[in-house]
């Protein structure tokens, strides 16, 4: 291949090793920043849980609230909460939910495969959809199945999510009666396993085309200006003077070159994809996490919020580190140091 | 084409979709049996109605916890757990006598011990509104495993209010005693006497309540089990219904500006009836410490410039009534013989003027930093049509939008000028009116309280008299002129008694026979 890093063997496990280790450490000292940071950020925002449950309840008293206060461990200081929850964090312990009467890491366990269902099947609905049609648009800059392509994407990229989700149930739910509306599973009904993957994949659909349709534009559009660009430059010119057939040069050629910035919006956007469905699971009834982040901050439950964020930050990270391995994959030239 | 000849024409393998009702419940058969699904949302954090009183646990948990009374679209008392009681002449001694035969879910019997142990243990450590009323017993007493027995250290008029579901629900002595309520790892099972009991919940998608065996009243319940789903978006809850994939909706599952387009449908009812016990009155809050609020003339001028009568309309899409004073017009007790306050911008600004109030170059006579609650669509719609009212007299208010945390902190601690406001009423003046007016609950930091910090020494005396009162005549004579009193001094600016939708499918019934609506058992309730 090009450009190999040209150290001798010994040294580029060397480098591996010192480039994994250095990862370690930044990996932990930023989750620890992080941390402190949540904690900071969410105990500056106004009222407490107490508060909140006061607020809902239509009756309240002193004593109410010091009880819940005590529980929530409000009436200690903050630097001793936050050297607590540091503490908690280490240990990996992710703290317990009075409000809700559960640990968080259950909280949490049970919230997230359904987010990860929901988001990796729209994302990879988005990525695969958005590179082959911005692809398409690329390549055939100019013509008219460019221009419809540019336009829907661009309707798609404007239309708010939300909107777009209960058109979609207007349409397929309440209209034709295709579909269902809301939820994960049928409930109530007894099925076999087979049954209920099938149960759940039909109410996958919507929730995951609607969440997909906004990334599938951005990529599409980013895919077709990326080909335009690699389309143009001297090594495609040198690959058609060679003789290469049309279909040859595209794969081999353009669009391994033009995934890279692909790669890049992709590794961004992978973490916000985790937190990020708020809205598509408020429409759709969805029991995924960006509800359970969207409860949890309303309702001040300081554990579960500080709990999803450091779970989040992780996995963000850990895609991250993830984004850049792929790098080295599609393009060689990146080399181990660069990108650590 | 329906979705399962959708499914075959994608051409999706017909074995597995076979005996799959895609989303479709199960068939809803004769009177006896059937599946109820219905919505709850917010979603409630725990079950157990003794630890938490959200409305949606409330809601919820009137199936699981039963209370010794039930109470009337007339607030009168009806046989709950108990089947008769008595009241001593002075006022003093409450007997009830339960029915026989009453257990828990784990099949323990549920005895008079049980409900001692809930009212005098529980909830007076658990229940900030229970804790007001049952604090006041002087001793509780189980003679006979049927009969309980509570003194009071002195009359209380309301107290044969107190045992409805959500106020007094009683709890297994067995499970919780010598524990820590909160921390009791059986507050997951939520155990209870009522006709369902929990089955499953699967957070963030549905609580399934399934048929209680050994119900003690013969032949209830009659569905076989409930699902409350939970729907967090609005739209998404009027789709559910008109799709009939919900058969019941209450509080705020539908939105009030959907009400009268869904009202139309064929195969459900809309009722606003069953919310007498909470007669929920909505107002706009002052804060009275701060000019020029203090002054009486200013409220009165705040209450002729609203056309609330426009506020109904527009707003609430008609549902309610305007409310004319402190006392809810659903309740006991109230007067309708009490200073009017018609739609007159002329009055509030010759008001205004008194006062010397004169606007300025702008127009404006004083600015006003409003508080807008984060409860909704028509709250902050509310708050606009104030400002708008307002604004044509000269006083300018300044919108805030806080999330309910901060809305909470700020009003509690008096950090706020003008809000609104909605209270429940709970079935007696004595616990839902008094607590907004009398000085001794003026108490910083806790919502629902005197959080105005309006105090007059003769509306004090008032309701203090009127709680302690053994007879409905007395206590009229004293609620009339307290309320004579506060409508003319205006602590606070009524707005509206708030109707909630239940839309309730046609095969169903029973459903709302009492004032407590659908926070009622649901035992009688049938379908088919």
């Amino acid at each position: 291949m090009t450009a190999v890093s040209v150290d001798a063997k010994g040294g580029r496990v060397f480098a591996i090793a010192l480039a994994l280790a250095g990862w370690v450490v930044k990996f932990i000292a930023v989750v620890l920043v992080i941390a402190t940071f949540n904690f900071i950020l969410v105990h500056a925002a106004p009222g407490d849980p107490a508060q909140v449950i006061a607020g809902q309840s239509g009756a309240s008293d002193e004593k109410l609230l010091a009880q819940l206060r005590a529980e929530y461990g409000l009436d200690k200081p903050y630097p001793i909460q936050l050297a607590n929850y540091l503490k908690r964090v280490v240990t990996l312990d992710l703290g317990y939910s009075y409000r809700q009467q559960r640990t968080v890491a259950s909280l949490i366990l049970e919230r997230l495969p359904a987010t990860l269902l929901l988001t990796a099947t729209a994302f990879s609905l988005a990525l695969l959809s958005g590179i082959i049609l911005g692809m398409l648009a690329g390549v055939r800059a100019g013509k008219w199945s460019d221009t419809v392509l540019t336009v829907v994407s661009l309707l798609l990229y404007a239309t708010p999510v939300f909107w777009l989700g209960l058109m979609l149930v207007l349409l397929f739910s309440v209209q034709l009666d295709w579909l269902p509306a809301f939820g994960y599973v049928t409930i109530g009904v007894p099925m076999t396993a087979l049954q209920r993957m099938v149960d759940i994949g039909w109410h996958l659909i919507l929730p995951a085309v609607s969440l997909a349709a906004v990334y599938l534009a951005i990529y599409t559009r980013l895919m077709r200006s990326s080909v335009l660009d690699v389309t143009h430059q001297d090594f495609i010119k040198t690959a058609k003077a060679k003789g290469l057939k049309q279909g040859r040069i595209i794969i081999r050629h353009i669009l391994r070159n033009a995934m890279l910035p692909i790669v890049t919006v992709a590794g961004m956007q992978a973490g916000a994809l985790v937190g990020g469905a708020v809205v598509i699971e408020t429409v759709f009834a969805w029991p995924g996490l960006g509800r359970l982040i969207y409860d949890a901050l309303l309702q001040r439950d300081y554990p579960v919020l500080l709990g999803v964020f450091l779970v989040m930050s992780v996995i963000v990270i850990a895609l991250n580190l993830l984004t850049d391995a792929i790098y080295r994959v599609i393009d060689p030239r990146v080399s181990v140091r660069a990108a650590s | 084409m329906n979705r399962r000849e959708f499914a075959k024409l994608l051409g999706l393998s017909a074995t597995a979709l076979s005996g799959i009702p895609l989303g479709v419940t199960r068939a809803v058969g004769q009177t006896k049996g059937g599946t109820l699904n219905t919505i709850i949302q917010p979603e409630p954090p725990i079950l157990v109605t003794a630890l938490n009183q959200q409305q949606p646990t409330l809601t919820l948990g009137g199936k699981i916890y039963e209370s010794l009374l039930r109470y009337g679209s007339d607030l009168k008392p009806l046989p709950g757990l108990a089947e008769s009681w008595t009241v001593s002449p002075d006022g003093l001694v409450y007997t009830f006598k339960l029915f026989p035969g009453i257990t828990f879910h784990d099949g323990k019997p549920l005895t008079s011990e049980d409900v001692v142990f809930s009212v005098t243990k529980v909830l007076v450590e658990t229940h900030a509104r229970a804790r007001g009323t049952f604090l006041r017993i002087e001793k509780a007493e189980a003679p006979d495993p049927l009969t309980v027995v509570f003194t009071l250290k002195a009359p209380f008029a309301p107290f044969l209010n107190s045992f409805d579901c959500t106020t007094a629900p009683i709890v297994p002595k067995h499970v919780y005693d010598g524990t820590d309520f909160r921390k009791n790892p059986a507050n997951a099972q939520a155990i209870g006497s009522g006709p369902f009991k929990l089955k499953e919940w699967v957070k963030g998608s549905h609580v399934h309540l399934v048929k209680h065996e050994g119900y003690y009243r013969k032949g209830e319940p009659h569905l076989d089990e409930i699902i409350y789903r939970v729907i967090p978006d609005g739209a998404s809850r009027a789709v559910a219904l008109e799709q009939g994939k919900v058969q019941l909706t209450q509080w705020t599952d539908v939105e009030l500006f959907d009400v009268a387009r869904l009202s139309k449908l064929p195969n459900v009812e809309m009722t606003t009836k069953g919310y007498e016990f909470f007669a929920p009155h909505f107002w706009l809050e002052f804060n009275l410490r701060v000019k020029p609020m203090d002054d009486k003339r200013f409220r009165q001028a705040v209450m002729f410039a609203v056309d609330r009568k426009a506020l109904l309309q527009r707003v609430f899409f008609n549902l309610g009534k305007v409310a004319t004073g402190p006392v809810s017009s659903k309740t006991r007790f109230y007067e309708k013989d009490v200073k009017q306050y018609d739609y007159s911008l002329d009055k509030a600004k010759a008001l205004l003027d008194e006062m010397g109030l004169k606007p300025g170059a702008d127009g404006k006579r004083v600015s006003i930093k409003f508080l807008v609650p984060p409860y909704g669509e028509i709250w902050q719609r509310s708050a606009e049509y104030f400002k708008q009212s307002l604004g044509r007299v000269g006083i300018d208010l300044q919108l805030e939008n806080l999330d309910l945390a901060g809305w909470a902190e700020r009003t509690s601690n008096w950090n706020y000028e003008m809000t609104c406001n909605l209270l429940y009423q709970f079935g007696d003046p004595a616990l839902g009116v008094s607590r907004s007016y009398i000085t001794a609950n003026i108490r910083k930091g806790i919502l629902f309280s005197n959080i105005a910090g309006y105090s007059n020494p003769e509306v004090d005396r008032l309701f203090e008299e009127a709680a302690v009162a053994t007879s409905d005549a007395k206590r009229q004579e004293l609620y009339t002129a307290v309320q004579k009193i506060v409508v003319e001094e205006v602590p606070i600016a009524w707005m509206v008694e708030q109707d909630f939708p239940n839309f309730i499918d046609k095969r169903l019934k029973n459903v709302i026979t009492t004032g407590i609506g659908v926070h009622e058992t649901f035992g009688a309730v049938t379908l088919g």
